[in-house]
């Protein structure tokens, strides 16, 4: 197996480059308004009915939290569906692995690119927050930092996901089966310490819980020793997602 | 090299060596493995016996130095639809490594050698079906390859579209580089190759120039007989009395390297037209498979 060269990485950034060069506009439309609308929609909406959510308002509870749904859904639906559609139908990556560039600096290479992107995407519900009651701390800005490992990891999984599926429309299983539930086991919109003790033990294999942990930590105040335990879990999900997506995608491009 | 997927075996213990400087045709049908020897080469698809290598780089340990040597020309157009032709060839100078200052003076030549520098800022999805091949074949040079890889090059263009390349295909040969091509065109094998692979289940079943595979299978000249089936059926057993072979196709029949067969014998089976053997004979002659185009 080839020795992974981070020069290939600029070649992988730079398709990436052209592509939201062209198409930034919708696709940032689509990551910042949607966390928003669960920030309004939840955040105010439910919020009339509750004050406070462990010690804090229940729309900055909320708004901390959408930073994992901006997160969630600017990284595995990038790493199912995009890779999908350069792989099956656009035959890109042929092309791309009869270059110098192997599957796995490929997949590293569009992984790392979204995460990056998300870094920026995930922060925005946080700022949006501020005007709610969110009190500016320094500790904020470790939230792009935090965004950007889990996000690394979701992309792997959503990239995972891809290589597992024949057909495009197979997402929709995972997307019902995996990810509704990582959203809403994860204390984005309410925390898992009221529901019964078994989710907590689930929580801990759950990336987005460990990422809003982290976000909450960051926002409130309250970063810790303990918070590494979120940080580690976040890298070994990066590391266990990343080996299989790079693994999944050797098998269906390299025959 | 061999090659199997499950039980069926794409390429069959199959040995090649091409020539620096020349172009080598691989003829064949589609299924004849020429696609699944093209990714061998560029290391992906992966060996199950043999070896590979390219321009001294060892294919199964060296594929990444190898492939910063190759051009490759898919069978397949995988270029980024919504990109243009130049931020096409511009990620390709990228993934390719050329060095960033020669960047753009790579790209222009790229698009000069595609003919596309006026539409160099148009999507590749406006571009029509020629143009896209040309742009292919000139992303195949963008790293000024010492081994260009053509995989059915043509395949699917109309004939003045594939003329057009053909003329692109040429210069990049004259130019020195190595070429290695495959298509299941007859006339392309001829027009371009200076060295002809036949292949067919996976394996080389003959090999020589154009001229050297005429002669050696079917001679210089062949007679061609029209006639319903229990004719051409007649004309073939009396041909395989004379000691001459012959070809069936759809309506007709030709019998080939009849030059020093009696004029007499040959009218006597009937009213004949008579033409050169070409590739086509030997490769249905040794498959008994016929060829698109």
């Amino acid at each position: 197996m080839a020795r992974f060269d981070v020069r290939s990485l600029p070649a992988v950034w730079t398709r990436e480059l052209i592509i939201f060069k062209r198409y930034w506009p919708g696709t940032t439309f689509t990551a910042v308004l949607e966390p928003l609308i669960f920030l309004f929609a939840i955040g105010l909406g439910v919020g009339a009915f509750i004050d406070e959510i462990a010690g804090v308002k229940y729309v900055v509870f909320v708004g901390t939290g959408a930073v994992a749904t901006a997160v969630l859904f600017s990284s595995v639906f990038p790493g199912m569906y995009n890779t999908f559609i350069a792989r099956v139908f656009q035959k890109v990556y042929d092309g791309i692995l009869s270059t110098p560039t192997t599957t796995a600096e490929l997949m590293v290479g569009e992984a790392s690119w979204v995460a990056a992107r998300t870094a920026v995407y995930g922060s925005v519900p946080m700022m949006a927050t501020i005007p709610f009651g969110l009190t500016p701390r320094w500790g904020m800005l470790l939230v792009p930092f935090i965004c950007f490992i889990s996000a690394l990891g979701l992309t792997f999984l959503g990239q995972y996901i891809s290589g597992l599926v024949k057909v495009i429309d197979s997402f929709s299983y995972f997307q019902s089966a995996l990810l509704t539930p990582l959203l809403f086991v994860s204390g984005t919109y309410f925390p898992i310490d009221g529901l019964p003790k078994w989710f907590g033990t689930i929580s801990n294999v759950n990336p987005v819980y460990h990422c809003i942990e982290l976000v909450r930590d960051a926002c409130f105040g309250t970063l810790s020793p303990a918070s590494l335990w979120h940080v580690l879990a976040l890298v070994v999900f990066a590391a266990i997602t990343g080996t299989l997506s790079i693994r999944v995608m050797t098998k269906r491009l390299i025959t | 090299m061999t090659k199997r997927f499950g039980d069926f075996v794409a390429v069959n213990d199959l040995s090649l060596d091409v020539q620096p400087g020349t172009c080598l045709g691989l003829l064949g049908p589609n299924g004849a493995g020429k696609t699944t020897l093209m990714r061998m080469i560029t290391g992906q698809t992966g060996l199950n016996g043999g070896s590979i290598s390219v321009l001294d780089f060892d294919i199964a340990t060296q594929s990444r130095e190898a492939r910063a040597v190759l051009g490759v020309c898919p069978q397949q157009d995988n270029m980024d639809d919504q990109q243009t032709a130049r931020e096409n060839l511009a990620l390709w100078a990228a993934l390719c490594r050329v060095p960033r200052a020669q960047r753009k003076s790579a790209i222009a030549k790229a698009l000069a050698t595609a003919q596309l520098t006026e539409r160099a800022g148009e999507r590749v999805t406006n571009l029509s079906g020629g143009m896209r091949r040309r742009l292919l074949l000139g992303r195949a040079f963008i790293n000024s390859p010492k081994l260009v890889l053509l995989d059915e090059p043509t395949v699917g263009l109309d004939p003045q579209v594939r003329s057009d390349l053909w003329l692109i295909i040429d210069a990049m040969r004259r130019s020195g580089v190595t070429v290695v091509m495959s298509t299941h065109y007859i006339e392309e094998a001829e027009r371009l190759a200076d060295d002809i692979a036949i292949v067919n289940h996976g394996r080389v079943i003959a090999r020589g120039t154009p001229h050297q595979l005429r002669e050696r299978y079917v001679g210089v000249e062949a007679v061609e007989y029209f006639g319903p089936p229990e004719v051409l059926d007649e004309i073939a057993s009396k041909a395989a009395d004379a000691g001459l072979k012959s070809r069936r196709a759809g309506l007709s029949i030709s019998v080939l390297g009849v030059e020093n067969t009696s004029v007499e014998l040959l009218n006597s089976w009937g009213r004949l037209s008579r033409r050169p053997t070409n590739l086509e004979d030997v490769f249905v002659l040794l498959t008994g498979e016929s060829l698109d185009g």
